[in-house]
């Protein structure tokens, strides 16, 4: 897992082809099992067979051409003679019209290969994304409550992006690169094996240096990105907790353990920074030598006869094509294993079982609402028990019967496990032992889907996503007319606050509601449940945010919701879960009481005392 | 050059401000700078050489010239090395320098902002300035040091090479400069836009995927996996389209400047042969001038590229500088004539804030950008020292707004608040959050130990202290229970923690600060009504002697308090006791009625 928390890649930015281009970063971001990830790209790539081929045929042909050009030039630069007056114009004027036709065709190609590829990558990239997203919606609610959202959103991004640039850039270049390679060489051999040796002298020395320089690279490399994480991880927990500094007035303190980390980064980083920027000069300096050398020897050569002029620039030439893409390779295999490494947190999540359990059960994906369309709303828990962990049981042998319409109030104090039956009852979880039964049927049998759209829920924390209001009350009902989405909000009295806003139901609400109040927000999130129009109604909570008075005017609603449905309400408020028809009350993951208000009152248990301790506030 | 001042007219003010962050480390810059001169420098020389190799070794059979020509050039690369290495030494010092003292700029900064400057920036934003852009604004002035400078040096330098082997096939590049430097305009003057909207498209498909990974619940609870699915497809199918069309344009760049230059070679070739011809040119300066062609194609590639990288980190240092000029509106001691003849400001901080009398004199705020409707309107009430406000109302009315007014989280826009007689925005700041007891209604708790989060209150406390305050808070049960106790480690946001548990502790942090002034913004809200009874009781044992004020939903937690101030789209319609307030104020027993059922008036 550890592997995954890589810090500082939450939050997406932009272009992060920024961090990509210093290479060495992602080195130390291996796949684990490269052959598998590469296998499971290519059946991505598969469909678009026809067009792999052509780019690479047209990537050979590019590169060829491009390795032709300095051979011409040679020649023609041969074709003037030593010392003026020896020119013989024909023939270069031959050799140039071959020249411009490669020198034409050389970057058409090149075009129309890039040309292909960018559709080819994306919508690759495209389909990925889709794929990833998808398995996203049929996963289980226990995915998404073990992982950290940023890891699968940099899932979701980055490591898309990662992919995408490499297969936009990194394929095609990685086999040109060794085409260019091999083909220079081969020129170049051609040309003069002697030359060839020569300038293949300094590449050893050249080998052994970049590489212990690398070896040094990778270790501060990782430094700086254990320090990276640390202080980003920092500033995240630090910015968001801002308020709170303030109202501590720690400021001081939070600045000074900021410094303390921000110059540990410094220096690590600076080291990093230079030992990784090394590399490149000292290409450079074999590229100069190897020219030096080529240029001292080759001109002795020409002296004596055994190498022409042109032939040591063409040859000059060559030599250059091979540095560069030997440069290029390292970088590209380095791109290459970290978007291999991305591709196989990807493939990871893919693999994720989804939210199915049993074979009774069709997929999640197929529609039968059909099956739960006459629910009467009868309610079953038979010695259910459950628990998040293995061995820690959360609920324990729970049995219950809401009876159609009945309204039944589960009281406890915190963590006592009310929202955990909610989560049972919506098959976010299944139980470990017992079973859960609709109108007596097994919920385990019924599709996810059609069950979930048989019972309507306002949840604890309400989200609203981004979008109009009136789409926010939509997502109850995507079939509403703009006339029930407006009685909906109506009914749960969100309506008064709605048309203050300033476009009304048109009023954009940014992520997260982020411009509302958190009563608003549920608000909304009841209009929702109310346009839903569902046979079973669970209110977890679902007033807790709001204040009681505006809860005693949507009460109105909620009561006249509940009427004919099957209600089980979570609340802490007495004045929500007095009129149940039973209340249970919840401890420790067991029913410990149930009866109601009358009855566990007149018995003087728990909930007796949870009655009076309200009430002894009221004497007072 | 045509594009670059194209581009740098957007820019010159972005780039002042950069450069003012590298001025501090001018040297390393410089030298930088002056290393890569000399890499540049051996760029240049090793073609001419290569020329006199040619024309003077060759042709005239000089060995001598052509060994001793040949070591030079390997000298020269030595030297080379050393400018390579000396520009990355300087400029990685200087970038990294840089990203420091920005980031730290950006930091304090931050702990300045009030929190009006909070809520315009969004934490999430905020967080991704300081460690994405940043880091993204390092990479760039390191480039810029090493690469973006190379290249014009680069290209002037072998213009005058060319020029100086020969000035009438330098013409040749007369023609062909402009005509590259037009391309790359053309090129990136289309594809900016384009990457624009690309960063936009994937914004929203970002927006998209953090919707449904924050609401999985909502939209597994209204099963619309499918409409999520369509949603997002939408989105994912945008992008595409979008990205395709940008990166086929980009990918003009390189084979329009390679058919440009091969054109120019080819010109070059035919009329350096028609000047060997006449002998006004050895063939040596040919292949120089050749090899410096492609010098002049590489610099410009390279300078395309970076420039389109640079327009991308002005994105970032944009998004920086906004934060870095924000200045924050909430200063810390007001020092205004009109304050100081008001009142009455001693000299002795010690003396401020001792007995906790609050004082809101015809207070009114609006939030800044709301145009118009205050959130708080002419507010004046007055807490004597120990008293407990209770300050009820509708969501929305303004409860939160009040009392985070007192802490100076927002400065009154009319009116004043005094504590003891004194104005709030006379005394420190710190002196007066040290004061005040604060715990928010979003409970935040920072990764550390349990211990660690309620040390918080006061970083001298004891263990006993800290014990003493969870009790009080009525966190010590269950914190004991924890198999680590007081050492349990909490993760980022606490999630090993329920609601209740969060809150409970957050209250024993504010305790554990023995404030003169406490404030429970709806701090028990998700505590069971026999705990918050159970908090309720220790509090007042706890902190007989603290003005407090309580935001609450429950009127059995505004019961007992001394004062109880109704407020209702920003006013205060009600002030009194619970007794008073039952037999006068209509809103207030719709309030109480909507709790405890109508048997209860």
């Amino acid at each position: 897992m550890n592997r995954h928390s890589r810090p500082g890649q939450g939050t997406p930015g932009l272009g992060q082809g920024f961090h990509r281009r210093q290479g060495m970063l992602s080195s130390q971001e291996k796949a684990r099992d490269t052959r598998g990830a590469l296998q499971r790209i290519w059946i991505y790539l598969k469909g678009h067979a026809l067009e792999l081929v052509l780019v690479f045929l047209l990537v050979v042909l590019s590169t060829v051409f491009s390795l032709i050009g300095p051979y011409l030039i040679g020649m023609a630069i041969d074709s003037m003679g030593i010392g003026a007056g020896v020119v013989d114009f024909p023939l270069l004027a031959k050799i140039l019209v071959g020249l411009l036709v490669v020198y034409t065709l050389g970057p058409l190609m090149a075009w129309l290969q890039n040309y292909i590829m960018a559709a080819l990558a994306h919508v690759t990239i495209q389909d990925m994304r889709r794929d990833l997203f998808g398995q996203l919606q049929t996963l289980p609610l226990r995915f998404f409550d073990q992982r950290p959202r940023g890891d699968i959103m940099s899932r979701l991004t980055n490591d898309m992006d990662n992919i995408s640039s490499t297969l936009n850039n990194g394929v095609t270049n990685i086999f040109s690169s060794i085409i260019t390679v091999l083909g220079a060489l081969t020129m170049m051999v051609i040309l003069s094996p002697v030359l060839t040796l020569i300038s293949l002298l300094v590449v050893p020395p050249g080998i052994v240096l970049t590489q212990r320089v690398a070896t040094r690279t990778r270790r501060y490399f990782l430094e700086q990105q254990r320090e990276l994480g640390v202080l980003n991880g920092y500033i995240e927990e630090m910015i968001s907790g801002q308020r709170v500094i303030k109202a501590y007035a720690r400021e001081q303190k939070v600045i000074q353990d900021f410094n303390e980390k921000n110059t540990r980064l410094k220096n690590v980083g600076t080291l990093a920074q230079i030992f990784s920027g090394l590399i490149f000069p000292l290409m450079n300096l074999i590229n100069n030598l190897s020219f030096a050398l080529v240029a001292g020897v080759g001109g002795y050569m020409a002296v004596k006869g055994t190498i022409s002029v042109g032939m040591i620039a063409a040859f000059l030439n060559y030599s250059k094509q091979l540095a560069r893409p030997i440069n290029d390779l390292a970088n590209q295999f380095n791109l290459l294993q970290s978007a291999l490494a991305g591709a196989e947190r990807i493939f990871e999540v893919l693999d994720e079982s989804p939210e199915t359990t049993g074979s009774v059960e069709p997929p999640d994906s197929v529609h039968s609402p059909a099956s739960l369309n006459q629910v009467t709303g009868e309610v079953e828990f038979r010695n259910v028990s459950f628990g998040y962990e293995p061995g820690q049981p959360v609920l324990k042998n729970i049995n219950l019967k809401a009876l159609p319409g009945q309204t039944i109030a589960l009281v406890g104090p915190t963590g006592s496990g009310k929202t955990t039956v909610v989560n049972l009852l919506m098959r976010f979880y299944d139980p470990d032992n017992g079973t859960i039964l609709i109108d007596g049927r097994d919920i385990g049998t019924i599709p996810r889907a059609g069950l979930r759209s048989a019972l309507g829920i306002v949840l604890q924390d309400t989200y609203l996503f981004s979008g109009t209001v009136r789409e926010n009350i939509r997502y109850g009902r995507l079939t509403a007319t703009d006339a029930q989405v407006e009685a909906a909000a109506g009914m749960a009295n969100a309506a008064p606050f709605i048309q203050r806003l300033p476009q009304g139901y048109d009023t954009v609400l940014s992520e997260d509601g982020g411009n509302l109040s958190q009563g608003q927000c549920q608000l909304l999130a009841i209009a929702r449940a109310i346009l839903a129009d569902p046979a079973i109604l669970i209110l977890d909570e679902a007033t807790s945010s709001v204040d009681t008075r505006t809860e005693m005017h949507i009460q109105q609603a909620i009561f006249s919701l509940m009427q004919g449905r099957t209600s089980i309400v979570i609340a802490h408020r007495l004045s929500t879960i007095r009129g149940a028809d039973q209340i249970l009350f919840i401890k420790e993951g067991e029913i410990v009481e149930q009866g109601t208000h009358q009855e566990l009152l007149e018995a003087r248990g728990f909930y007796y005392d949870l009655y009076t301790s309200q009430s002894r506030g009221i004497k007072n | 050059m045509g594009f670059i001042s194209y581009i740098n007219q957007r820019k010159c003010t972005t780039v002042l401000q950069l450069i003012a962050y590298i001025k501090p480390h001018w040297k390393a810059a410089l030298a930088a700078i002056i290393s890569m001169l000399i890499v540049v420098m051996v760029d240049l020389l090793l073609p001419t050489l290569m020329a006199k190799i040619v024309d003077q070794g060759i042709a005239k059979s000089n060995l001598d010239l052509i060994i001793k020509t040949g070591l030079l050039m390997v000298g020269v690369a030595f030297v080379g090395v050393v400018g390579g290495i000396g520009s990355t030494y300087f400029a990685s010092v200087a970038a990294v320098k840089f990203s420091t003292d920005v980031r730290t700029d950006l930091f304090q900064r931050v702990q300045t902002f009030s929190f009006d400057n909070l809520d315009q920036f969004k934490t999430a934003s905020l967080i991704t300035r300081l460690t994405n852009d940043v880091a993204q604004m390092q990479n760039i002035v390191m480039m810029m040091l090493r690469i973006l400078i190379r290249s014009p040096i680069l290209l002037v330098g072998s213009l005058v090479m060319a020029f100086f082997i020969n000035a009438r096939l330098a013409l040749v590049l007369l023609v062909t400069v402009p005509l590259l430097a037009l391309a790359l305009r053309y090129v990136i003057g289309k594809g900016f836009p384009l990457f624009k909207k690309v960063q936009q498209g994937l914004d929203q498909i970002n927006t998209v995927s953090r919707e449904n990974l924050a609401g999985v619940r909502v939209v597994k609870a209204f099963a619309r996996a499918d409409y999520e699915k369509e949603r997002f497809g939408q989105k994912n199918h945008q992008l595409t389209a979008i990205t395709i069309k940008a990166s086929r344009t980009m990918i003009l760049i390189m084979p329009l400047m390679m058919l440009i230059m091969n054109i120019s070679i080819l010109a070059v070739l035919w009329f350096g042969g028609v000047q060997v011809n006449t002998g006004q040119m050895m063939v040596g300066q040919v292949i120089a001038f050749t090899n410096y062609m492609t010098l002049i194609l590489f610099s410009l590639t390279i300078a395309g590229f970076m420039l389109m990288m640079v327009s991308r980190a002005k994105v970032s240092w944009d998004r920086l500088l906004e934060v870095l000029k924000t200045e924050a509106d909430i200063q810390d001691v007001v020092r205004d004539a009109i304050l100081d003849t008001l009142t009455y400001a001693p000299r002795n901080s010690e003396s401020l804030i001792q007995e906790g009398r609050v004082e809101f004199e015809n207070v009114s705020f609006y939030y800044q950008g709301a145009a118009g409707t205050p959130v708080l309107q002419s507010i004046t009430f007055s807490a004597r020292p120990g008293e407990t406000v209770a300050i009820l109302g509708a969501t929305g009315a303004g409860k939160s707004t009040l009392i985070n007014l007192i802490p100076r989280f927002y400065d009154v826009s009319q009116g004043r608040i005094l504590i003891d007689g004194v104005d709030i925005r006379q005394i420190p700041l710190k002196l007066l959050r040290g004061k005040i007891g604060l715990v928010p209604q979003e409970s935040i708790l920072f990764s550390g130990s349990i211990r660690e989060n309620i040390h918080w209150g006061r970083v001298d406390a004891p263990d006993e202290e800290i014990i003493e305050a969870a009790r009080a808070a009525q966190a010590h049960g269950f914190i004991s229970k924890l198999p680590k106790g007081y050492d349990t480690v909490l993760g980022q946001r606490a999630v090993n923690l329920s609601g209740g548990q969060k809150q409970r502790l957050t209250i024993a942090r504010a305790l554990l600060k023995k404030p003169t002034i406490l404030i429970l913004d709806d701090s028990t809200s998700a505590v069971d009504m026999q705990t918050e009874a159970l908090i309720q009781r220790a509090l007042k044992n706890h902190l007989a002697h603290c003005t407090t004020f309580v935001v609450a939903q429950r009127i059995s937690t505004v019961l007992g308090a001394d004062q109880i101030l109704v407020l209702e789209d920003g006013h205060m319609v009600a002030l009194g006791t619970h007794a008073e307030l039952i037999k006068t104020c209509p809103v207030y027993q719709d309030i109480y009625r909507s709790q405890l059922g109508k048997e209860a008036v």
